[in-house]
């Protein structure tokens, strides 16, 4: 199989992708995240942060069908592939968008590996408007999936999931669990008895993260114990490529936001910017991003054509991803100056929102090593 | 190049250009030939590589798709075929790759019906080879300031002055040459010209590079007498001219041949092996976890630079049509230089034998490639003035001159 040129960026794709960035162009999430922060900021007294989202935001996105890109037609989405998905995913990160989209993106992939009828339930609900989200880490935060805390039996959950991105904004989850026979993923919701939900104190401004505890938690079998490290790492490509286009996007608006800053922010009589000094540290964010940018396209494409590649594309859009996250919020901090340290700057809350990103689902050093495994 | 894309012309052209190199493919010289074009010195080599050139023209894998009263073949859409066929073939490399990456781009843009007509057919079939004298002892990254003077009497311009860092100025017949008419005007005083090299006032003198090799030159222009037919473009034209020819230069031009050359992959594929192949304290470096990222690391940049170069094709994804083509001859001539730099570390101590010794690894090619490798950062716009046009025409910041 061999990719399309053009990444598989369609007329259709393009639209969706605009659309969404005018609708987020719009909205301002930033401005809208702000109150929510109001007394949060002492790291030493600060209060326990609700997982802010706007709902209303949410519900508009749900009515505009970007929740269902990713759901198959069958199951009453829209039946695209990651290329679409992480065209959205590009602009979460470019806005840092508080979101359930972004989790129920990883969910809907995760879902279209395993193949049962309780995944196409899930998918289906997720077409119908409902949130989910993925539960597979222990506490160790080990993307090896035999490292999870959990343990099923009798048709119920016993232990810990942690680390589990979005968990306030989320309806359901898709949980790791092992049992006897091996690890299956199985279906809760946020809100039955026997999962407690404890939000975690996080640097992250834009996301929330709690350790969900199980108490025999009734959960449906989504995947037989046995199959779903399987399933987890036939759908690892796809969680890859969405988290190094969060990263793209948000590393975008980095770049954009440190240049102008360097035209405007005079000193020694000139823009900061005349100084190569400066000048060139920025060109240095582009160059990276935009190598960024392009794995990330062509990781995309090649799990919707090329699925044999998809996994090696994957890693190298993640690896590449980390870094660059490393490398634009130093320098967009740096170069800002003592305002880029305050509260008061955005720069700040992508800063933060780019570290976080840089771990998930494995930093640079991680992918590389998997990396090495492949070629 | 994906080839579902292709129409049936490009399909059979493809086919044709496949069959043909294989087929024409020359038998390989009697002393191996440098490693890249600039560096041709011997006479033996010129020959050769003039004929590989003419041979290839013939085939029309050369000016394919440019107008026939040019010397071109006057088709449509095909050279980009050509041009990635020979690049994948690993043939010898186009002597004359001045010629047909800089005059022929620049006189497309700039030169009369005249000079087109007279100079462009010659450079397909390397009858006439180019060098460029653009650089000066005085006029480095700011290459505005050259003082070469230009000075019109009648009919005539007489040039004096010096050139440096002239590639093939040993065998040219014609240089692209930037003096200056006019002192009092820094960018505006500059004027363009074709010059020929057989003209008994110049003087064309090697210079050796640390590498031991020579391949480039200085050149010394005293009363050379330059018929006015030989101007491109107005007077004081001549830095918007220049602009041009370096555009192309940095590889975000049009193109009319490959100049063929290993690609990153290729030497990023070698050097891996080459890590594979290296035991050192009882284990392969490549099995060395911190040798290994180090190398994947760079994997990454040169599977990046292909992809940065299939999306600056995607009106939509390409942030702009410059943005990604500007970049170009920084990561390039970066990426070629840090692969070079792990090779010398995989191969630890045994990199300090050099190109003439019987236990050198590759013949000593990771040595002399990476000294090499300086010609991609300093030439043609050193990484540092690429930076500052990045910052400047991508980016909107203030010139620093």
């Amino acid at each position: 199989m061999s990719q399309p040129k053009d990444f598989g960026f369609s007329e259709d794709i393009s639209m969706l992708k605009e659309t969404f960035a005018r609708f987020l162009t719009d909205k301002k999430p930033i401005n809208m995240l702000r109150p929510s922060l109001e007394g949060t900021e002492d790291p030493y007294h600060g209060s326990i942060r609700t997982g802010f989202y706007d709902e209303e935001t949410w519900q508009q996105m749900v009515e505009l069908g970007w929740h269902a890109v990713a759901v198959p037609e069958d199951n009453g989405g829209i039946g695209m592939g990651l290329v679409a998905a992480v065209a959205l995913a590009e602009e979460i990160g470019q806005f840092a968008l508080s979101t359930p989209l972004s989790a129920t993106l990883q969910a809907c992939f995760l879902l279209r590996e395993i193949k049962s009828s309780a995944a196409d339930q899930l998918l289906t609900d997720i077409a119908a408007g409902e949130s989910a989200g993925l539960a597979i880490h222990g506490e160790q935060g080990s993307l090896e999936t035999d490292s999870t805390d959990v343990t099923f039996a009798d048709g119920t959950l016993t232990g810990t999931a942690w680390y589990v991105t979005d968990a306030q904004k989320l309806d359901h989850f898709i949980v790791a669990a092992a049992s006897d026979n091996g690890v299956g993923l199985f279906r809760v919701a946020s809100n039955q008895p026997g999962v407690s939900l404890h939000p975690d104190r996080i640097v992250d401004l834009t996301r929330d993260q709690a350790h969900l505890v199980f108490h025999q938690a009734r959960a449906e079998t989504l995947c037989e114990p046995g199959k779903g490290e399987h399933c987890l790492q036939a759908a690892l490509p796809a969680l890859l490529t969405l988290a190094a286009a969060d990263i793209a996007g948000a590393a975008e608006w980095q770049l954009q936001t440190t240049a102008e800053y360097a035209k405007v922010r005079q000193q020694f009589d000139r823009p900061i910017g005349f100084f190569q000094a400066v000048k060139h540290p920025i060109v240095d964010m582009m160059i990276q991003t935009d190598e960024t940018r392009s794995l990330v396209y062509n990781a995309a494409c090649a799990f919707d054509y090329d699925k044999e590649d998809a996994l090696r594309c994957a890693h190298l859009a993640k690896s590449n991803a980390s870094d660059t996250a490393s490398l634009s919020s130093q320098r967009s901090t740096q170069l800002h100056g003592g305002i880029g340290f305050t509260w008061e700057a955005d720069i700040q809350i992508y800063h933060k929102r780019q570290i976080h990103s840089q771990f998930l689902f494995g930093d640079g050093t991680w992918q590389r090593k998997k990396l090495a495994e492949l070629i | 190049m994906s080839e579902s894309r292709l129409n049936n012309e490009q399909q059979e052209f493809q086919e044709f250009c496949r069959r043909w190199l294989i087929e024409n493919r020359p038998e390989p010289t009697k002393t191996p030939l440098p490693q890249a074009a600039y560096e041709v010195v011997d006479e033996d080599h010129r020959i050769y590589l003039c004929d590989w050139q003419a041979k290839c023209y013939e085939a029309e894998l050369i000016a394919t798709d440019l107008p026939k009263e040019y010397g071109g073949h006057g088709h449509t859409g095909l050279q980009q075929i050509a041009s990635a066929e020979v690049r994948r073939a690993k043939v010898p490399y186009f002597i004359n790759w001045i010629g047909l990456g800089m005059t022929v781009p620049t006189l497309l843009a700039h030169g009369s019906e005249e000079q087109k007509k007279t100079f462009l057919p010659p450079i397909f079939t390397a009858e006439h080879i180019w060098c460029q004298g653009f650089s000066e002892p005085g006029a480095g990254s700011d290459l505005a300031s050259l003082q070469t003077s230009a000075e019109k009497q009648g009919d005539l311009w007489v040039i004096n002055g010096s050139k440096v860092w002239t590639s093939l100025g040993h065998f040219a017949q014609w240089m692209l040459l930037l003096a200056r008419n006019d002192k009092q005007n820094k960018y505006g005083g500059i004027t363009y010209f074709l010059a020929p090299m057989d003209h008994p006032g110049i003087t064309v003198n090697p210079i050796h590079k640390m590498t031991g090799e020579s391949g480039f030159n200085e050149v010394f222009l005293d009363q050379v007498e330059i018929g006015d037919h030989l101007r491109v473009d107005e007077i004081g034209a001549g830095w918007k001219v220049a602009m041009s020819t370096l555009t192309n230069e940095r590889g975000a031009g049009v193109g009319v041949g490959a100049v063929a050359g290993e690609s990153p992959k290729l030497v990023m594929q070698q050097v891996i092996d080459l890590a594979k192949g290296t035991i050192r304290n009882g284990q392969s470096v490549w099995d060395d976890p911190i040798w290994r990222d180090r190398l994947i690391k760079m994997y990454e940049r040169t599977e990046a630079a292909i992809q940065n170069a299939r999306r600056s094709k995607v009106k939509a994804l390409n942030g702009g049509a410059m943005r990604i083509p500007l970049q170009g001859k920084v990561t390039g001539s970066e990426i070629s230089q840090e692969l070079h730099h792990l090779a010398l570390g995989v191969l630890g101590l045994k990199s300090s034998l050099y190109t003439r010794d019987e236990n050198a690894a590759d013949d000593g090619k990771w040595a002399l490639g990476y000294m090499n490798t300086y010609t991609g950062t300093i030439s043609g716009g050193s990484s540092e003035i690429q930076r500052n046009i990045l910052g400047e025409r991508i980016l909107g910041m203030p010139k620093t001159k």
